[in-house]
């Protein structure tokens, strides 16, 4: 009798529960449809292309609230930066603590679309997701919450999406890496003159996480900027298949070492490779963060993303009332993505001169990245015909959307795929 | 006085249930004064804010009620899917793999039938398949472990990678966008495939599931022959084989329960929560599920309770890492330290404690 009793109370709380639910949920949607006309004005806007344009009435800067959704914490690299990015954010708009909602640690399932929605409820204006297995989940929820702003980085579904609210942002990173191949090409150049290697050994490994074009647009940029100063130089890439796993990370860099590699970058993202490079004395460049901590006689720079100018540009447009772009990608010239700190004690001589005359040629157009008299595909040079991306002789990475599109092996290049 | 007193503990006859209760209550009080205490150590935070905001993170809205329920139920199935092999004393530690497997074949439904099927149709199909390939994976190690006495421990544990390793397989014929390594939100646009709400509730229809197979398990385990069959089997194999029980044909039958259920969980998860499919689909809920059903001592109404806690820390945990900047693994010291009080407090339930006059 007691065990049905508790049967009949377990029954009831449920039932009591889902009615609670149920009447709880209409009244969170409501003030959704209140908002359609906004909505509705800013799809107009969004679709003429004008960005700067005033589509709603602006959010009062002390109404304002901003999330965030990591995929990690301030422990990982990527995060990190981007957790600099928001703080510098809410620094330079004057946002409280409490204006800023971050959600950490949050994986790519429907933990994610359970988080953006949650900061919808809590009644963030704009929400950012920083990882790219996020899109989807984010996709989701800027559907169901059309007067939210979400921006999701190193996406490139938000123009097809046909969502007014979905944004996707991304820097131009590979610029950084170019410059930060230049350092690498310099301190081969270095090693050369020093007799520890000769001009046909000079092999540099790279640490990839997924054989996606993010990966493969950046590693081709760090070779490219290798190539302009040490010319005879090669390239060995290796997957991890993970963004961030440091054992996997400092095992790649040991094999690639192991293969006569003389010198080693990485887009992954923890502290593994530079920690096998210390070890085993071959230089090294990073990503995200400098690593002169980590190998303090082995990195040489890292290239990093500066995300501040994306935060405080989209959460200004929120509290002007104009449209965001639906794609974003800026680089140096905007402060968006830079070198950190030159290892003095590691970098070849002339190496801070070099890299002021890269970057400056960069931002003023006359260097092109992805120029392409400067590589091959298979013993072509590639044409106007081989991708939409290419023309005037240059391939215009991150021009039609945020992501990064180049995925070319180049020769010179040997990437091992599964 | 204290010398010719001594401490006695002995064991109790009986314990009316409100005595019980009362203790186990006691017990979380204590916890909670203890956790109190640890928070405002470390972190020199108000501990009842702390609480405020795991309890607001995982009931605060109903949309976050309903998120802890929709876990909640998932949990819960999986430990009604390990009750009879465990007290069958079969250590299925494979539901992980069973989960999977379940998620892939609804997956691949939703997949390559979602546009073709009407729901219902589409729906009985995947539960179904989803139950059917659970039954595979649960019944192979039990096949093994009647006929040839195999460690069923390692086995199904092993039985988790392979079906790992089946998924990432099928996400490269399945993956969207290409390139991505990800399946995606399957049929996003369509919704094929998507539990659907029932009543007005999104996850109406995982309650309801997930309540009839607890409801049913505590009858079978119960009041069925089979039921009874399995515990038998369980207390010691030879007293079963005198009792004319078939061993052999009980553990195959048990560990097709198990699997399937846990199968049914896969469902539950890529049809009515994900809408995806990855290698972390079951995301260590099989193994958390085996604390789930021991801490219950494998009653079913017990086991809503364990699983609606450790869910609930665990989205409170998210809540508390947004609001404080406390790191995640602050809400898992609570969880430990609320758990070894409910656990310490089952020896009081059990013995009783007092100071006597020792006879000279």
């Amino acid at each position: 009798m007691k065990k049905f009793l508790a049967l009949v109370l377990t029954v009831v709380m449920a039932a009591s529960l889902a009615a609670c639910g149920n009447s709880g949920t209409k009244e969170t949607q409501a003030p959704a449809s209140g908002d359609s006309e906004t909505a509705a004005e800013s799809t107009a806007a969004e679709s003429t292309g004008e960005t700067a344009e005033k589509v709603g009435e602006g959010v009062d800067v002390k109404d304002l609230k901003v999330g965030f959704i990591f995929i990690g914490d301030e422990n990982e690299g990527y995060t990190a930066a981007h957790y600099a990015g928001a703080k510098g954010m809410q620094e330079a708009l004057g946002l409280s603590d409490d204006q800023i909602i971050i959600k950490w640690n949050i994986p790519e399932d429907e933990t994610c679309y359970d988080a953006a929605v949650d900061l919808a409820d809590q009644g963030c204006n704009i929400v950012f997701a920083n990882s790219f297995g996020h899109e989807s989940y984010i996709l989701q929820a800027a559907a169901e919450f059309p007067d939210v702003q979400f921006c999701h980085a190193t996406g490139y579904q938000a123009a097809g999406s046909g969502l007014a609210n979905m944004h996707n942002y991304f820097t131009s990173i590979y610029e950084s890496r170019y410059v930060s191949g230049v350092v690498a090409g310099m301190k081969l150049n270095e090693m050369i003159a020093d007799g520890k290697i000769t001009e046909d050994t000079a092999k540099v490994g790279y640490v990839g996480a997924y054989p996606y074009a993010e990966v493969i647009s950046g590693f081709t940029s760090f070779f490219l900027g290798v190539r302009s100063q040490c010319p005879s130089a090669t390239m060995e890439v290796k997957y991890t298949n993970s963004w961030a796993s440091f054992d996997l990370e400092k095992e790649c860099a040991e094999s690639l070492i192991a293969d006569k590699c003389v010198l080693i970058s990485q887009h992954a993202d923890t502290t593994g490779a530079p920690t096998a490079c210390q070890a085993a004395g071959v230089p090294c460049v990073g990503y995200n963060i400098s690593m002169i901590e980590t190998a303090p006689d082995a990195a040489l720079t890292s290239a990093s993303i500066n995300w501040e100018p994306y935060y405080e540009y989209a959460t200004k447009s929120v509290i002007d009332g104009t449209a965001i772009d639906t794609d974003w990608c800026k680089g140096f010239a905007e402060g968006a993505d830079k070198l950190t700190d030159l290892n003095d004690k590691v970098v070849a001589e002339g190496t801070a001169e070099k890299v002021k005359e890269v970057e400056d040629a960069i931002i003023d157009g006359s260097l092109h990245v992805f120029d392409t008299s400067t590589f091959t595909v298979n013993g072509k040079e590639l044409t106007d015909a081989d991708s939409e991306y290419i023309s005037d002789g240059y391939f215009h990475e991150s021009e039609k959307a945020s992501a990064p599109a180049f995925d070319f092996i180049i020769d010179g290049i040997t990437a091992v795929t599964q | 006085m204290f010398k010719d007193s001594s401490l006695h503990i002995a064991a109790r006859d009986s314990i009316v249930w409100w005595k019980a209760w009362l203790i186990r209550l006691i017990a979380v009080l204590l916890s909670l004064i203890v956790c109190a205490i640890v928070i405002f150590g470390l972190t020199k935070m108000n501990p009842v804010e702390v609480y405020k905001g795991i309890f607001s993170g995982a009931v605060g809205t109903s949309r976050r009620a309903w998120v802890t329920i929709r876990d909640t139920m998932v949990l819960l199935l999986i430990a009604i899917g390990l009750t009879p092999a465990f007290k069958m004393k079969f250590w299925n530690i494979g539901a992980e793999g069973q989960i999977l497997v379940g998620g892939a074949a609804t997956a691949a439904l939703m997949i390559y039938a979602g546009d073709s099927l009407p729901t219902p149709v589409l729906m009985i199909l995947m539960f179904v398949a989803s139950m059917a390939a659970g039954v595979i994976w649960g019944v192979i190690p039990a096949i093994f472990k009647a006929y040839f006495n195999t460690n069923e421990t390692l086995f199904t544990l092993m039985l988790n990678y392979v079906a790992m390793q089946i998924v990432t397989f099928c996400i490269v014929y399945w993956e969207n966008p290409a390139g991505s390594n990800t399946v995606g939100i399957i049929n996003s646009a369509t919704r094929a495939g998507w539990l659907p709400e029932l009543g007005g509730l999104t996850y109406g229809w995982n309650v309801v599931i997930v309540l009839v197979f607890t409801i049913g398990m505590y009858i079978y385990m119960k009041y069925s022959k089979q039921g009874y069959e399995v515990a038998v089997v369980g207390e010691s194999q030879d007293t079963a084989r005198y009792a004319r029980i078939n061993v052999k044909r009980t553990i195959i039958r048990t560990m097709g329960i198990s699997g399937g259920i846990c199968g049914i969980a896969g469902f539950l998860l890529v049809s009515g929560a994900s809408h995806t499919i990855s290698t972390s689909t079951a995301g260590g809920r099989g193994f958390t599920a085996i604390i789930v059903a021991w801490l219950s001592k494998f009653n079913a109404f017990v086991m809503i309770l364990v699983s609606f806690f450790l869910v609930f820390m665990g989205k409170g945990a998210i809540q508390i890492a947004s609001q404080f900047n406390l790191n995640e693994n602050a809400s898992d010291v609570i969880t430990g330290i609320i758990l070894f009080f409910i656990l310490g407090s089952e020896f009081f339930i059990r013995y009783r404690i007092a100071f006597t006059k020792a006879h000279k």
